[in-house]
């Protein structure tokens, strides 16, 4: 977090809140709808994702549940979780709180946002999955919001079952 | 109720004929039998993982940890020296420490301030001569016969074990020749925590100890790798047992293409270039050991793995949770004296194990699916394991075999005294 960024937007940002504020509840509505070959456009082509828990993540560990570097480990993830990977059906959904966004540069925004995620099986047993925060960085610089960074991490470093659709 | 003391259950088990190939579902639902396990296994002549030596590196530093359902603490004191016992206060049984991990100079039970040294010997009792002469312990009351319940404890290649057992010989005699070369060789060097996080697995603990010694399943069940036509080449491979058959190791060769020129010449190498990953660079790999073994997974009974899949090292323990539940710890190490390069490519491959594992995700369901259909079967149903033979003998050249599971089995009858 740049320590020098202005704790207010400008009233100018406020269009680029709009934007990023949409572009939030798509992504986790791609999730849930279970379009997830959408999932990797919501980042750069170097964009950064990992999903960590809130201890390894205070004690800086580099390895969390899942790590990808680059739009390429984005979609081997979605090909590998459609072709490869064996689990028994189920979807998310996703509730998310207002961003809480800062200009970090001219190019990009600091982003928290609160999630909850709950898990609902063919069965119809349904749970809390996951909670959390969102931690991002946001490019703006083209017509597009994207995520530079998405960090995820999770309140909770036990996972039930397996994780194998993104958060 | 089942007599643990004599290790009888009311419905008693008759093994099926056929001994270590035929495996009764019910030991994995009836929970008079995970109640004698408790007893028999954990409490039993057996070295139980208890923690890394790098969780508790300094003095006063403590770590809480399991062995079966047991909650135990393992502590490392003044002297630098390593401590285990039960975590449970002598006086009402509370928990004494109730964070993960932490330094203390005393341990100090919050209910009634019962304070304990860092062994577990009882150092002080809160009120023992009363309040203004009246109340307190009796006259007799003697501090020395009240302590946590210890372990032995024994410290071998930056693993923690402890039993509760006097017999329980050293850990390298426990492990045997073969697994002990194989611990020393992949974490006989100092090594650091790049990450951890534990996974919850619906089912009895002993289907995943079966699966993790299941070599037979792993190309069925997970097709990452041949999705992605990643070239594993000729895997040549085998599996090493433990002269009782309780541990062992599968393991596979990339093969001779490592004595290509191509790739003597580079010590960094994409280990796939003919697959169809869009980010090939996650398995970006480099020979750790000069013994051409790529993948090597092996297994301490009873509830202790080591890993290394390409330069993927990490250190898994599982830990029952009742008769149906286990919680799966995940460790992911690096070597102290890796460079930023090894650090990256470990980093990227974790990405093939853990709850969220490319590879191998399905292990977190596969054995749930077991415990689910196995339920209300008739009691003589089994499991049948003859895959590679009837035996539990080591088997080189092929995974194709079920011999590592039927090893835990006949180490699992030998102490439950199942015949």
């Amino acid at each position: 977090m740049n320590a020098e960024a202005p704790d207010q937007l400008e009233k100018s940002d406020i269009g680029l809140q709009t934007q990023i504020e949409d572009m939030f509840a798509d992504y986790v509505h791609s999730i849930d709808d279970d379009d997830i070959e959408a999932w990797p456009e919501f980042f750069t082509e170097t964009g950064f994702y990992q999903i960590i828990s809130r201890e390894s993540h205070a004690a800086g560990h580099a390895i969390g549940l899942l790590h990808c570097d680059g739009k390429g480990m984005m979609k081997d993830r979605v090909k590998a979780m459609r072709e490869a990977n064996i689990f028994e059906p189920h979807r998310y959904t996703h509730v998310i709180e207002r961003p809480r966004l800062k200009r970090h540069s001219p190019e990009l925004f600091n982003a928290r946002t609160n999630f909850i995620v709950t898990r609902t099986m063919q069965n119809g047993d349904m749970e809390t999955f996951a909670s959390g925060k969102y931690l991002d960085l946001v490019d703006v610089s083209k017509k597009t919001p994207k995520f530079q960074k998405r960090l995820v991490v999770l309140d909770s470093r036990r996972i039930d079952i397996l994780l194998v659709y993104p958060l | 109720m089942t007599n643990t003391a004599t290790g009888h259950l009311r419905e008693p088990l008759n093994w099926p004929e056929g001994g270590v190939t035929r495996i009764p579902y019910r030991v994995f639902s009836d929970p008079e039998i995970y109640a004698l396990e408790q007893e028999k296994i954990f409490k039993g002549a057996v070295w139980n993982f208890l923690c890394l030596e790098i969780d508790i590196p300094n003095p006063g530093d403590f770590k809480t940890s399991f062995v079966g359902e047991i909650p135990v603490v393992i502590t490392r004191d003044q002297n630098g020296e390593i401590h285990a016992m039960v975590n449970r206060c002598a006086h009402k049984g509370a928990l004494v420490c109730l964070q993960e991990r932490g330094n203390r100079n005393t341990l100090a039970c919050v209910y009634h301030a019962w304070t304990y040294d860092l062994e577990g010997k009882l150092k002080g009792v809160a009120f023992r001569d009363g309040i203004r002469g009246k109340g307190g312990m009796p006259k007799d009351f003697d501090p020395s016969k009240h302590r946590m319940e210890p372990l032995r404890v024994e410290t071998y290649c930056g693993l923690v074990f402890g039993t509760f057992s006097s017999e329980t010989e050293p850990v390298p005699e426990f492990l045997g020749p073969e697994i002990d070369h194989h611990v020393r060789r992949n974490l006989g060097r100092p090594v650091k925590l790049l990450g951890f996080h534990s996974q919850i697995m619906h089912n009895n603990w002993k289907l995943y100890a079966e699966n993790l010694r299941d070599s037979y399943h792993a190309t069925l069940l997970h097709t990452f790798y041949t999705t992605f036509k990643v070239n594993r080449l000729d895997m040549d491979g085998g599996i090493v047992l433990s002269k009782r058959g309780w541990h062992h190791i599968s393991y596979a060769k990339r093969s001779k293409l490592q004595e290509s020129a191509e790739y003597q010449d580079a010590a960094v190498h994409a280990a796939q270039y003919d697959s169809q990953l869009a980010a090939p660079e996650m398995l970006d790999s480099w020979p750790e050991f000069d013994d051409e073994i790529t993948h090597s997974i092996q297994t301490i009974f009873p509830t202790l793995s080591v890993q290394l899949t390409l330069n993927s090292l990490a250190v898994r323990f599982f830990v029952p949770r009742g008769v149906d539940k286990t919680e799966l710890f995940w460790m992911y190490l690096g070597y102290e004296e890796d460079d930023e390069a090894k650090t990256r490519m470990r980093i990227n491959q974790a990405n093939l194990t853990g709850a969220a594992g490319l590879v191998s995700l399905e292990d977190g369901c596969i054995n749930e699916f077991v415990q689910r259909g196995t339920r209300g079967s008739a009691p003589d149903t089994t499991a049948f394991l003859e895959m590679g033979g009837r035996d539990v003998a080591p088997s080189e050249g092929s995974r194709a075999t079920e011999t590592a599971i039927r090893g835990f089995w006949k180490g699992y009858r030998d102490i439950m005294g199942f015949e």
